[in-house]
């Protein structure tokens, strides 16, 4: 009578785990000499693309106006800095005298009215607001300001009357509070009033000029004893994008805001006495020539105009994002590999090999993501933690403003782009898998990803709100992690794509690629379990 | 030779994907084109857009497909092994590229005729109902029109370029998901590189060596002075990319062990 004895594997315990599953795969990838060349190209392209955009990006301006029609290109300047170290526009007309130390400032407010260019310029330099029409920008400002001083981006707090957005208390040019809805006029006026005390300007406003409500508090630090003080006005340039065709384009040009004030109420050292009319204003403004601006002052009433805007600059170039231009070739060398991990076991039978050792399908593919991911994922950060330094460094020298995109924002755009890289890999793999075809696979891939991008950045091939809905909902929506511009409530522009604004804020659209491919891997496995290999 | 293109068309007719892939070029080419024209909106007549282009927008989808197909006849034969008996029956391998080649442009040119067919149809119907009107000094799309005739014809012929194209990379490269990579970085990559890059001139440069963006210069029936190449020139440009990627794939095929 013969005993059966059950079988045992001559292996250890855990020796058929996923650590030996990663193992056998990172064996895979990296004795295919062509996987690790092309992850090799992969970063390889992305520094040397780079290097070329930055190398040749000369930014340039040609600034036209009533004096000089045809001027010289020169070199783009950078707008000047905010307290936060951001880019900020800072022009506007400010009616001043110096405060010494603490006080108040009270001011009603009775009218808001503007002019608005259409054509993209202004009339003669004797009369620029010639051949203006009527209407007030809906955020141009009227109000009262507490200003470090007169340099372009010095810190400030001001309560102001806008266009169509209500009394706003707003300080340091990223700072925005709502305070009383409804527009300006004769019959409800606004009442504005701040009070420094050190550091702090607290802001508040009133329809009665009785009953007061506390709209914020700002704290300046740094704030001299001595301030300048006083009503202001500013009106930012219009622009309306042409809702077809036409990409990015806009047209648009400066405008004028006229402020009507009266009840002007000082408390605390105001040494002057007198107030002092100057038109704040640099190279990089879209405003009006000084000329424009000025004001009146006639029995207690003062009547003031201003052109221009205290507010962060949007108006500018993403040259963060400029010198990762190379992302996309580096990303179609990703995608390729990430597809053929899987379709070469296909193509040689090794599958069955793999299946037959590691017979939990699914895990097989989790190990290959994993190993994947963590390549591409450490190919990307090295090729964006070198790129981005190397091509601002020549954006540099060719003359480009470099955008002043902080540490933080810095950080997340290298480790975003290694998160992409990574992703767009694994969605190959999933891709792959699901098809078995490396040519299919590859194409759906990277029509997904890069196409709809090339769509919504290239002006003129679709309208603006089609290009908006690609960016939102395709896996092109990743990009928006490599962007570096901001995006302000309180700046009307025109965020596009294009110009390097996302619908969608960085980690939300990684997250659209992330769900896409969770969405390719979990069919994946399911098909890679039903099907015969 | 004709043996040899026989041969070829019934590899090409008895793969199962080639019909669906052919039938996807060409829907996918006319579903964007009428999606593009959908979404025009002309509210006061002041719209820069080129009805002709809005139209065969679809036709920069529907290339990756029709690079799929030829790149195909070329790497399937590589990853089955079959290309050694291709060769084996046929020793004089730059026949069987050219048959290859004749079969990839020939299929590509009866898909793409429908597809730019289609989409002209289309952007005729629709682009009228969204201010394209001669109100506002369009005229209705029509293949009467000159321009709008060779941005017709020219799109045909850009789908089969693209195709000889892809098939002279695949030969050169052999493997389908590289060739395929690197027919769509071609394709792709230089229009985003000359959006990032502000020097004009480079801006210029890259547009017209560019085999996609001077390629679909054939498209354009409006605004033809603001073009760096004539409508030819450009779809010159992307026959002397296809040219190249054929010699460089013929030369490899001839002198590399299959």
């Amino acid at each position: 009578m013969s005993v059966m004895t059950p079988y045992h594997s001559e292996l250890r315990e855990r020796h058929d785990g996923f650590g030996q599953l990663l193992r056998a795969e990172w064996t895979k990838f990296r004795t295919v000499r062509g996987w690790v060349i092309g992850v090799l190209v992969a970063v390889l392209l992305i520094v040397v693309l780079g290097a070329f955009t930055g190398a040749n990006s000369q930014c340039s301006i040609a600034d036209v106006t009533p004096q000089n029609p045809n001027p010289s290109i020169q070199a783009c300047p950078a707008p000047p800095t905010g307290p936060g170290g951001e880019w900020v526009s800072d022009s506007f007309y400010f009616v001043r005298q110096p405060l010494a130390g603490d006080g108040s400032i009270t001011v009603r407010l009775t009218s808001l009215t503007g002019l608005y260019s259409t054509n993209g310029g202004f009339g003669s330099p004797q009369n620029p607001t010639a051949g203006m029409s009527p209407g007030v920008q809906p955020w141009a400002k009227a109000g009262i300001i507490v200003k470090a001083g007169t340099r372009q981006g010095s810190a400030y707090a001001a309560m102001m009357v806008t266009g169509s957005h209500g009394v706003r208390m707003q300080w340091d040019f990223t700072h925005d509070v709502a305070g009383l809805a409804g527009k300006v006029s004769a019959d409800s006026p606004r009442w504005l009033r701040l009070v420094r005390s050190g550091d702090v300007i607290t802001g508040y406003d009133s329809a009665d000029g009785a009953h007061w409500t506390k709209v914020g508090t700002a704290t300046l630090a740094g704030l001299p004893s001595t301030v300048q003080a006083g009503p202001f006005v500013a009106s930012p340039g219009y622009s309306v994008a042409s809702a077809s065709l036409g990409g990015a384009s806009s047209t648009g040009g400066p405008t004028l805001a006229t402020g009507g004030f009266d009840h002007l109420r000082l408390q605390g050292a105001w040494p002057a006495a007198r107030w002092t009319g100057q038109a704040i204003a640099g190279t990089v403004d879209n405003a009006l020539p000084a000329s424009a601006q000025g004001f009146t002052q006639t029995a207690g009433r003062l009547t003031v105009s201003g052109s221009g805007d205290i507010a962060p600059s949007t108006d500018t170039i993403d040259s963060v994002k400029h010198t990762l231009a190379g992302t996309f070739a580096g990303l179609i060398a990703v995608v390729v590999i990430g597809v053929m991990f899987i379709t070469a076991e296909y193509r040689r039978g090794m599958i069955r090999t793999t299946l037959a050792a590691s017979p939990r399908r699914g895990r097989v593919l989790a190990a290959k993501a994993v190993v994947l991911a963590a390549v591409t994922f450490a190919a990307g950060l090295v090729a964006a933690a070198v790129t981005i330094p190397l091509g601002e460094h020549l954006l540099h020298d060719s003359g480009n403003p470099i955008f002043p995109a902080g540490t933080l924002t810095m950080t997340r755009i290298v480790v975003g782009t290694a998160a992409l890289l990574a992703t767009s890999a694994v969605l190959g793999l999933a891709v792959g898998t699901l098809l078995r075809r490396s040519a299919a696979a590859v194409t759906v891939v990277i029509a997904g990803l890069v196409l709809p991008y090339l769509l919504a950045v290239t002006p003129g091939i679709l309208p603006v709100g089609a290009e908006q809905w690609l960016v939102r909902v395709t896996p092109a929506a990743a990009f928006a992690v490599q962007q570096s511009l901001m995006q302000y409530p309180q700046v009307n522009t025109i965020y596009a794509a294009g110009a390097g604004y996302f619908p969608l804020a960085p980690w939300a659209g990684l997250a659209v690629l992330c769900a896409w491919t969770a969405l390719a891997l979990a069919l994946a496995v399911f098909l890679l379990r039903r099907r015969d290999a | 030779m004709t043996d040899v293109v026989h041969a070829e068309w019934t590899k090409l007719r008895t793969l199962p994907g080639t019909g669906w892939l052919l039938l996807a070029a060409a829907a996918l080419t006319a579903a964007v084109g009428a999606l593009a024209a959908n979404a025009v909106t002309c509210p006061a007549g002041i719209c820069q857009l080129d009805p002709a282009r809005v139209s065969l927008t679809g036709i920069d989808l529907g290339q990756a497909v029709v690079a799929i197909v030829a790149v195909t006849v070329v790497s399937g034969e590589y990853s089955t092994g079959m290309i050694r008996l291709t060769l084996a029956a046929t020793p004089r391998r730059g026949r069987v590229l050219a048959a290859k080649a004749a079969v990839a442009g020939t299929v590509t040119l009866a898909a793409g005729a429908v597809a730019v067919l289609a989409s002209v149809l289309a952007g005729h119907l629709l682009l009228a109902r969204h201010g394209i009107t001669p109100a506002h000094g369009y005229e209705p799309l029509s293949l009467a029109s000159g321009p709008v005739l060779r941005a017709a014809v020219g799109s045909v012929l850009y789908l089969v370029l693209i195709a000889l194209l892809s098939v002279g990379v695949a030969t050169a490269v052999r493997d389908s998901a590289v060739a395929i990579g690197v027919v769509l970085a071609l394709l792709y990559l230089f229009p985003i590189i000359s959006s990032a890059v502000t020097s004009p001139a480079w801006h210029r440069h890259l547009d017209q060596f560019s085999p996609m963006t001077a390629g679909l210069y054939i498209q354009a029936t409006t605004n033809l002075g603001s073009l760096p190449l004539t409508p030819w020139q450009g779809l010159g440009v992307l026959a002397a990319w296809a040219a190249g990627a054929m010699l460089a794939g013929a030369l490899l095929l001839r002198f590399r062990d299959a």
